[in-house]
């Protein structure tokens, strides 16, 4: 049996939780069709509940578990855990599964420790299962590792986009069933007090954009993102940065793209002046289409674009800008 | 007075291109050189401010090679007053024989009344990237711990620590003494200044051999991704490009017209 916790929002299932179902789904076939259970902790958006309801059925899944306590109306990762764990141990489940996201990693870090178990973080395949063996990033994604779990459970995160969410050949109608984690007052020492509106509204419109315009180290300083900027507004799309950028100061932290800042996943990404080191390729690989405005052909961004164009970005963006103002009429 | 713990990990430094060592079981750094995290920056840097705020010290920790003593220093010389090393082949070493080397060093000197009441680690390390370290030594410590944390300070012996959540800044209140992982963005690392590179050489820093027998990573082989022959299209050469670039956007759906 395989446990997934999933995170919702006012849609229903994340988009990368339902990926993590979805493989979640293919693991449950490799070790002879186990069923796949999902598990949702603390209260779901409003109007989300039937919604979440049905993409876990079109996945295939099993039995949705709902982990209800007013205790868990803000958010903790010791209580999220201890309900996950309560799920793993009375369905005697073999693997915990969650989404590579900064929460889940932390939950099932909590898991872990409490199911004397290993954990593998942002697994993208499975090597074997018996043993269970999970190929991971590690180096920002740079470098793959085939890391050995445990056999009794193994718990492990899935990287974004190891793979597409799929719905299953045979969609189900999970039974729903609500139950009462165990909770202790140890669980809810490290609890949200309360959130705070912020630029995070900023990083998660970076995240959801369908277009990124990514500026670099070749952008020169922080006046030279006017152009950059007006693109970005031309297309409809959010502003990205590498690492340099927001370490130099010329651009906020929340527009960083890469291995400590935000993976985007736009339709399009369109890279000026970025020389597209492993830190910036490790939250930009998963871009649809990527355009490279480089003036250096052999920078690793322009080879691993699929598209470039090769000159100087404060001369070429300002030339697309004017060539959309006039097509636009 | 709030004494401070920090630990940071010596790790290739991945800006560079990465090269495995033959046997495939560890990244060969000769050539692009040593750092640590982002995020330890951070962390370091928090470290300093909550000690300097209350009176405290901020010790930076590393378990791994002796060649670590280089990033000890470097912590030294951006604030931190003393360093430990716990020398080990980092290579044999998973996240539970990290976090128990660092309960260790946090439990002996409790016991020899010099306890730190907080303890920051960055929240992944750069190159294994195991996201469990910190909640580890939470619970080895018994203490609370939280990820994901970009400012913290000590008011009343409460650690408030922000970070960001799904719907904005998560604001967590933990009793001292506690245990928090750090995420790069709230504050700015410092640089080292010239006076604080000559502190760093004579600063104290403690080595300590890890005695226990490791768990181990389970780590199988590293392996590099299969490298994917260039399929980049030149879409032209200046701003004569920008037709191209246009009608590129229209053919993908991102403008209609």
């Amino acid at each position: 049996m395989i446990v997934v916790l999933v995170e919702t929002d006012v849609q229903g299932v994340t988009e990368v939780s339902l990926e993590t179902v979805t493989f979640a789904r293919e693991l449950a076939h490799r070790v002879g069709g186990a069923s796949v259970h999902a598990v949702v902790v603390g209260p779901v958006a409003e109007g989300a509940q039937s919604q979440l309801m049905t993409q876990l059925g079109a996945q295939g899944v099993s039995a949705v578990h709902h982990a209800q306590d007013e205790r868990l109306s803000m958010y903790s990762a010791a209580a999220w855990a201890a309900s996950v764990v309560g799920i793993v141990e009375s369905e005697s489940a073999r693997f915990v599964l969650c989404a590579g996201t900064p929460r889940g990693n932390e939950v099932l870090a909590h898991v872990a420790v409490r199911l004397q178990a290993a954990m593998a973080a942002n697994v993208v395949r499975i090597e074997d299962v018996d043993p269970v063996v999970v190929t991971r990033q590690v180096m920002g994604g740079g470098v793959l590792e085939d890391m050995r779990l445990g056999d009794r459970v193994a718990v492990l995160t899935v990287a974004g986009h190891a793979c597409d969410p799929q719905t299953a050949d045979e969609p189900t109608t999970p039974a729903l069933a609500a139950y009462s984690p165990e909770l202790t007052d140890a669980d809810l020492v490290a609890r949200v007090t309360r959130v705070e509106e912020a630029v995070v509204a900023d990083s998660a419109a970076l995240t959801s954009a369908r277009v990124v315009v990514g500026g670099g180290r070749g952008v020169g300083g922080p006046e030279g993102f006017g152009a950059l900027l007006e693109l970005t507004e031309l297309l409809g799309g959010a502003l990205g940065v590498s690492r340099v950028v927001t370490s130099l100061g010329w651009r906020p932290h929340h527009e960083q793209v890469g291995q400590t800042g935000s993976r985007i996943t736009p339709d399009l990404y369109i890279a000026c002046g970025i020389s597209g080191a492993i830190q910036h390729w490790a939250g930009c690989q998963s871009a649809k289409t990527i355009l490279a405005i480089n003036s250096d052909a052999d920078a690793p961004m322009v080879t691993k674009a699929h598209y470039a164009v090769i000159g100087d970005l404060h001369e070429i963006v300002p030339a697309i800008n004017e060539e959309l103002r006039t097509r636009s009429g | 007075m709030v004494n401070v713990l920090v630990g940071i990990k010596r790790v290739p430094d991945s800006s560079g291109e990465v090269l495995l060592a033959q046997d495939g079981q560890s990244v060969d750094a000769r050539h692009v050189g040593y750092t640590i995290s982002a995020h330890e920056e951070c962390a370091i840097e928090l470290a300093v401010q909550v000690a300097t705020a209350t009176g405290g010290k901020a010790t930076a920790l590393s378990v791994g090679s002796p060649d670590a003593t280089e990033q000890l220093r470097n912590a030294i010389a951006v604030g931190c007053s003393d360093a430990v090393l716990v020398e080990a082949d980092p290579d044999l070493l998973g996240p539970v024989d990290v976090a128990g080397a660092i309960a260790k060093i946090v439990q002996s000197r409790e016991a020899e009344g010099d306890g730190y009441d907080l303890v920051l680690l960055g929240n992944d390390a750069a190159d294994t990237g195991d996201f469990q370290v910190a909640v580890r030594l939470g619970y080895a410590l018994n203490r609370p711990v939280v990820t994901g944390i970009s400012t913290c300070e000590v008011i009343d012996h409460t650690v408030r620590a922000r970070g960001d959540g799904p719907l904005g800044t998560e604001v967590f209140e933990l009793p001292l003494p506690a245990v928090v992982a750090v995420m790069e963005g709230g504050v700015s690392p410092k640089y080292p200044s010239i006076p604080g590179r000559m502190k760093a050489k004579r600063a104290p820093l403690d080595t300590v051999l890890a005695d226990q027998t490791p768990v181990g990573s389970g780590r199988v082989r590293l392996k590099l991704p299969p490298a994917q022959p260039s399929t980049v299209e030149i879409l032209g050469e200046g701003p004569a490009a920008a037709a191209a670039v246009v009608d590129l956007l229209k053919r993908i759906g991102v403008v209609t017209r």
